[in-house]
């Protein structure tokens, strides 16, 4: 079965936020659109977003890490929002794994909310139904656009590249070969949720520097005049014999 | 619901796709932008412009929160006779009345006194037309914002390599191997960074980020190295020691292509003292940079003329010419003056521990000597010599306002380019490469005007508003020496400010010095608020009036697209459209969006219509042109050349029959020619049809080592793009800043600065680069006023035009000054209080948020997300305008007297760069009993006709149906 997910890769992600409000661009005039804000322009505004960008600092200075976390629905592979669902608004699809909610019959219980382990579902305060990240489902289901199209707007918009998206049930796609390969890992998998989403950890590079490579042996200095002494007194060459 | 799967997007409504250039910052993105039924359903980066190749970042996916922002205005608005400038009372007239009240004022003024019209304009991205406005009504009192963002990192290293960061050139990323970012948060070729900075990090590089905050770009370094505000300059000067002290500098590539081994003068006595050695020899009439000069041979022990085939210089050394003249070569200068230089020196003064300063100057000098690039590209340089190769040394740099917007900013970055230089890393694969039209010559040729008479009724300014002065001959000064522009310009004050200070316009205005001013037309910049110092002084200077009741600055003409804090001080409000809404030309005449491999220019076409009156300010600039008869807009008779700013782009050329215009693509009858070409009457068809955008592809041969290749500097000069082909030869010794310092000295004859500036400019106009303490610190109580303080835009805001962006302002609704939680403790506050920060001439007050990542020393918030109370279509209880504040209070635009003047600009001595980031101040907890809100506060104002009515609680945007639910 597919199983479609993103991953993402902390070592370039720089909190930019361009997913953040590109999903919002794409999804609020879409299939899971629209997605209210409440006090757009007053106190504080606060509205609908599939996808948010958190900032956390660890460590203390001057041995800090600043680290930006994006955060979307996970797209669990059991998902623990679906069967705490009392009308079946809460589905996973079986074509390829993406979990969703039919507004139809969404009552706004928030059960799946208090189930969700990482936070990820909110509530539309103005149409009183759950929403959530939807893998932009109308763009990559869309045959219409041409397939290098078919992505989430968030990875079309990353402009780090940072998000990447593909079937993680396929052991040679981009996304299976990035989380074999560079230590890909689950948020919270004790829970059993089996999150498709993965996150790539940061990687550090660093510069070895041996001593000898700071003695040159084609040091430019030498092709320097060498200052001698005007006066050199006396040397052994006068006293030894 | 109906199964997502079964249905298309583009089924919903009418749906039309067209290719525009954002502006949402000024990255210049490409941008498709679909419509649904009229209205903007989405803008996504257009996957086949080079520039940003598809992506787009957090502001330009906001663009449909800006184009129906209630924060527009759409009508022109005059104030009313009863208001005060301030209350924001206006009444709406028509854009006919507009222009009468203009074309009266104004063309009294070119009548008369012309400088009484200044103009003065924000990140605008048109300068080629509002420089050429200001020329062609005669007024010398023009600049953009570059003054007071970074016209220190422009001029530091255009002074120093002939181009600069951002449009100007950047860090080749993609064959880097070690990247080195100074003070850099966010920046506006950010699209392009985030792209390549990816990359290059999956490629294996290592990041280091130089910085007082871990923010930004810096949190994906590999390194971060956190260093006291305004000491990078000792930074670099420390790593430059170590780097010479070892010999990991690249000796053939600052032989042959910088002054290294040219002899200068060398006895104090001498009037020519610091000039290179110059000897009769045979140069081209008017060439910019004549190589007759001299190095010293090691083979034969002798002075020859540069360049000589077989001829070896040495760099270090000391020599006597046969006329008895003593000389050095100019590396050695540069030698003995790092001497102090020392890596425990720099640490006393950066709070970088000195084995990390020499290990940066190690990886980057081994990295430099040891991983050299070799691409099989044939090139020929100036010399004619041919080469097999471009080979190139990886380590490259980037650097922004932090380096730059300090009083110390020129020499830091002069210090920055002469790093860049001795690893052999200029226009190299893997180091930094220069983006068309630069290389331009070391200064570019362009010279503002130089004295009084360059200003004359009912004539062309003689000169251009803004220039590149090379020596103090350029100088726009009296016969006392003194300024003649508003913002003392290319005074003695500021000689090199290539930029302008706009930052001190309107209180130059206000004062009256050096002379009063009429009208003062501002476009898109904040004046009255984030884009001013000391802006509750400045508020107050624009609505100060005379004895006689008049305003001391008598007209204040505003054309935003917004409700800004500034529309409301004006006398006449002018809607200017959105990005969405306009034509535009971002011009080789300005700043293009060139890439590595050659020359690039784009346009913007209008995607929808523009709201309610709206009207470019391009339009308003051709229209005002034609009505007072400036020559470029009028035909021989006086009548009407340009139908509209489209006509104007394709049809004018900078001077009759130049072929050049403000677009370089699709250029002679038929559009087959690029750069130089007569006008194309289908131009604007073209760039439609190419993604909005044309990019000459240089030959392979042509994109490297710029400044010296011989097949590259022809071609440039065929195509128009620059006057010389000469060779640009590196200045790591600056003879141009040695020519001030000789006037200043009384050894040089011809002009001289006023004494009160003769130590002032001796001091700073240094050929070599030197540390010294900001000016700031030099004038106050450092141990009363302990911190540094310091903004930084977020990547979300960049360039902060968007609170009024629904979207953006939900992810910074106001800002706090972040502090380290030990500056916290020793200040007696805790995270999340109400704190008060003060400098010596203002103090704000505000919340704070404890973070780990920044150093003690620093304080710090991001830039511009406070507002005042109602403006920018927000409600006056939003919290951009209780718990958000500006920091802009507590900086002065003026120095404290001191010897130089009683009214010196709180920016570079050099270049006239604001000094923002030399702001030192003090924190201490808000009383219990005071107000949690932020202060100074200001009156409320109320919206404005023709804005729209206060929005609902509830914004819910759905394209096709947004519109008629509004309406």
């Amino acid at each position: 079965m597919t199983q479609l997910a993103l991953v993402i890769d902390l070592n370039v992600c720089v909190g930019c936020h361009a997913c953040v409000t590109s999903c919002k661009e794409w999804n609020t005039s879409g299939w899971a659109g629209p997605m209210s804000d409440f006090h757009p322009y007053d106190a504080d505004p606060t509205g609908t977003f599939f996808n948010r960008v958190q900032t956390y600092e660890v460590g203390e200075f001057p041995n800090t890490e600043t680290v930006h976390f994006p955060k979307s629905c996970l797209h669990c592979e059991e998902p623990p929002c679906v069967p705490v669902c009392p009308t079946g608004a809460s589905y996973k699809r079986e074509d390829n794994g993406v979990v969703l909610v039919d507004y139809d019959k969404c009552i706004g219980c928030k059960y799946c909310s208090w189930a969700c382990p990482y936070g990820m579902r909110e509530l539309d305060e103005k149409q009183k139904v759950m929403k959530k990240c939807t893998l932009c489902i109308d763009r990559i289901t869309d045959q219409s656009l041409p397939e290098t199209e078919r992505k989430p707007a968030c990875v079309l918009a990353c402009p780090t590249s940072a998000r990447l998206f593909g079937d993680v049930h396929d052991p040679d796609s981009e996304v299976s070969v990035a989380i074999r390969e560079q230590g890909g890992y689950q948020l919270m998998p004790e829970w059993g949720t089996a999150p498709a989403n993965h996150y790539l950890p940061r990687r550090k590079t660093r510069i070895r520097i041996h001593e000898d490579e700071l003695v040159r042996a084609d040091n430019p200095l030498d092709k320097e005049a060498i200052e001698l002494p005007d006066e050199q007194g006396e040397t052994l060459d006068d006293v030894a014999w | 619901m109906q199964d997502p799967a079964t249905l298309s997007d583009r089924d919903i409504g009418r749906t039309e796709v067209k290719n525009t250039t954002c502006y949402m910052c000024a990255c210049r993105c490409g941008i498709r932008v679909t419509l649904r039924d009229g209205e903007v359903r989405h803008i996504e980066g257009n996957p086949e412009h080079p520039h940003n190749q598809g992506v787009i970042c957090a502001k330009g996916a906001s663009g449909i929160m800006k184009q129906y922002s209630p924060a527009r205005l759409t009508r022109p608005l005059l104030r009313k006779p009863d208001a005060e400038r301030g209350e924001a009372r206006f009444e709406e007239i028509s854009w006919d009345r507009a222009f009468q009240i203009m074309e009266e004022r104004l063309s009294h003024l070119r009548k008369t006194d012309p400088k009484r019209f200044a103009l003065f304009t924000g990140r605008d991205q048109m300068q080629a037309l509002t420089g050429m406005f200001a020329k062609q009504f005669g007024t010398p009192n023009y600049a953009a914002h570059g003054g007071f963002c970074s016209v220190n990192m422009a001029a530091g290293l255009i002074y120093t390599i002939g181009g600069s960061f951002w449009e100007f050139g950047g860090p080749d990323l993609d064959r880097s191997k070690l990247f080195v970012m100074f003070g850099t948060a966010e920046d506006h070729d950010s699209n392009p960074l985030k792209i390549h900075i990816s990359k290059f990090k999956r490629n294996g590089g290592k990041f280091i980020s130089v910085n007082p905050v871990r923010t930004g770009y810096s949190a994906i370094a590999d390194e971060w190295v956190p260093i006291k505000p305004g000491t990078d300059g000792a930074l670099l000067l420390a790593i430059i020691r170590e780097i010479i002290e070892l010999g990991l500098y690249d000796r053939d590539f600052l032989v042959q292509y910088s002054n290294s081994a040219e002899l200068v003068i060398d006895d104090p006595e001498r009037e020519d003292h610091g000039m290179f050695k110059r000897v009769e020899m045979h140069y081209e009439e008017g060439c910019f940079d004549p190589e007759n000069k001299l190095w010293w041979d090691r083979g034969l022990d002798i002075a020859m003329g540069t360049h000589t085939p077989g001829c070896d210089p040495y760099l270090l050394g000391e020599f006597t010419l046969d006329d008895g003249t003593p000389v050095k070569p100019a590396f050695q200068l540069l030698k003995d003056r790092v001497e102090e230089y020392t890596a425990e020196w720099a640490e006393n003064i950066t709070g970088v521990p000195a084995d990390t300063i020499r290990r940066l100057a190690h990886e980057m000098g081994v990295t430099a000597r040891d991983h050299k690039i070799e691409l099989p590209i044939q090139w020929t340089d100036c010399w004619g010599n041919e080469h097999n190769s471009v080979t190139g040394n990886p380590v490259s740099f980037h650097a922004m306002r932090g380096l730059a917007a300090h009083s110390n900013g020129f020499q830091a970055i002069r210090a920055l380019g002469i790093l860049m230089t001795l690893l052999g890393t200029i226009d190299r694969p893997g180091g930094f490469r220069h983006k068309a039209p630069f290389p331009r010559p070391i200064p570019p040729c362009p010279k503002p005007p130089n004295s009084a008479d360059a200003v004359q009724p009912d004539s062309v300014l003689d000169g251009m508003p803004l220039g590149w002065p090379s020596a103090p001959e350029h100088l726009f000064v009296d016969d006392d020496g003194e300024a003649l522009r508003i913002d003392k310009a290319f005074s003695w004050e500021y000689p090199l400010s290539v930029h302008g200070l706009m930052h001190n316009a309107i209180t130059n205005a206000w004062r009256g010095d050096p002379y009063r001013i009429d009208t003062l037309l501002l476009f898109m910049a904040n004046m009255a608020w984030n884009s001013s110092m000391n802006t509750e002084r400045v508020r107050g200077m624009l609505a100060d009036k005379d004895e006689d009741g008049e305003y001391k600055i008598p007209f204040l003409i505003v054309c935003d697209a917004f409700q800004s804090e500034t529309t409301a001080f004006a006398d006449l409000v002018l809607p200017d459209t959105t990005y969405l809404e306009r034509h535009d030309a971002l011009s080789m005449l300005d700043r293009p969006i060139s890439q590595y491999t050659g020359p690039m220019d784009s346009v913007r076409i209008p995607v929808v219509e523009p709201k309610g009156e709206c009207k470019p300010f391009q339009e308003v600039l051709v229209e005002l042109g034609t009505r007072l008869k400036l020559p470029a807009f009028v035909k021989e008779d006086g009548s009407r050349k340009y139908r509209d700013y489209p006509d104007f782009i394709v049809n004018h050329e900078t001077s009759p029959g130049s072929g050049i215009g403000f677009l370089a693509g699709w250029r002679g009858k038929g559009g087959e020619k690029f750069l130089k070409g007569e006008p194309n009457p289908r131009q604007w068809e073209m760039y439609a049809q190419n993604n909005c955008l044309y990019h000459y592809e240089l030959p392979r041969s042509y994109q490297y080592m710029r400044n010296w290749n011989k097949g590259y500097l022809q071609w440039a000069r065929a195509h128009g793009m620059t006057r010389y082909a000469e060779p640009i030869t590196l200045h790591l010794y600056s003879e141009v800043l040695q020519k001030f310092r000789l006037a200043a000295r009384g050894k040089r004859p011809g002009r001289q600065p006023p004494e009160r500036l003769r130590e002032r400019v001796a001091t700073h106009f240094d050929p070599l680069p030197f540390y010294s303490d900001t000016l700031m610190n030099k004038l106050i109580d450092t141990h009363e006023y302990p911190l540094n303080a310091l903004t930084q835009r977020p990547m979300a805001m960049y360039h902060s035009w968007d609170s009024q962006n629904a979207w953006l302002r939900q992810i910074h609704t106001h800002n706090y000054l972040m502090v380290n939680p030990k500056t916290g403790a020793a200040n007696g506050f805790d995270d999340s209080d109400w704190i008060w920060v003060e400098s010596p001439t203002g103090k704000v007050r505000c919340m704070c948020r404890f973070t780990e990542a920044v150093e003690p020393g620093t304080v710090w918030t991001w830039n511009a997300i406070g507002k005042a109370a109602g403006f920018w279509g927000l409600s006056p209880k939003a919290n951009e305008a209780n718990k958000g504040f500006l920091l802009n209070h507590v900086i002065p635009e003026e120095l404290p007297p001191c010897e130089a003047g009683e009214h010196i600009s709180n920016s570079d001595p050099v270049t006239g760069q604001a000094a923002w980031f030399d702001q030192r101040v003090k924190v201490y907890k808000a009383g219990a009993e005071e107000e949690k809100a932020t202060w100074p506060r200001f009156k409320v104002v109320k919206r404005y006709p023709g804005q729209e009515p206060k929005r609902g609680r509830w914004l819910s945007y759905f394209a096709g149906r947004f519109g008629k639910k509004a309406g």
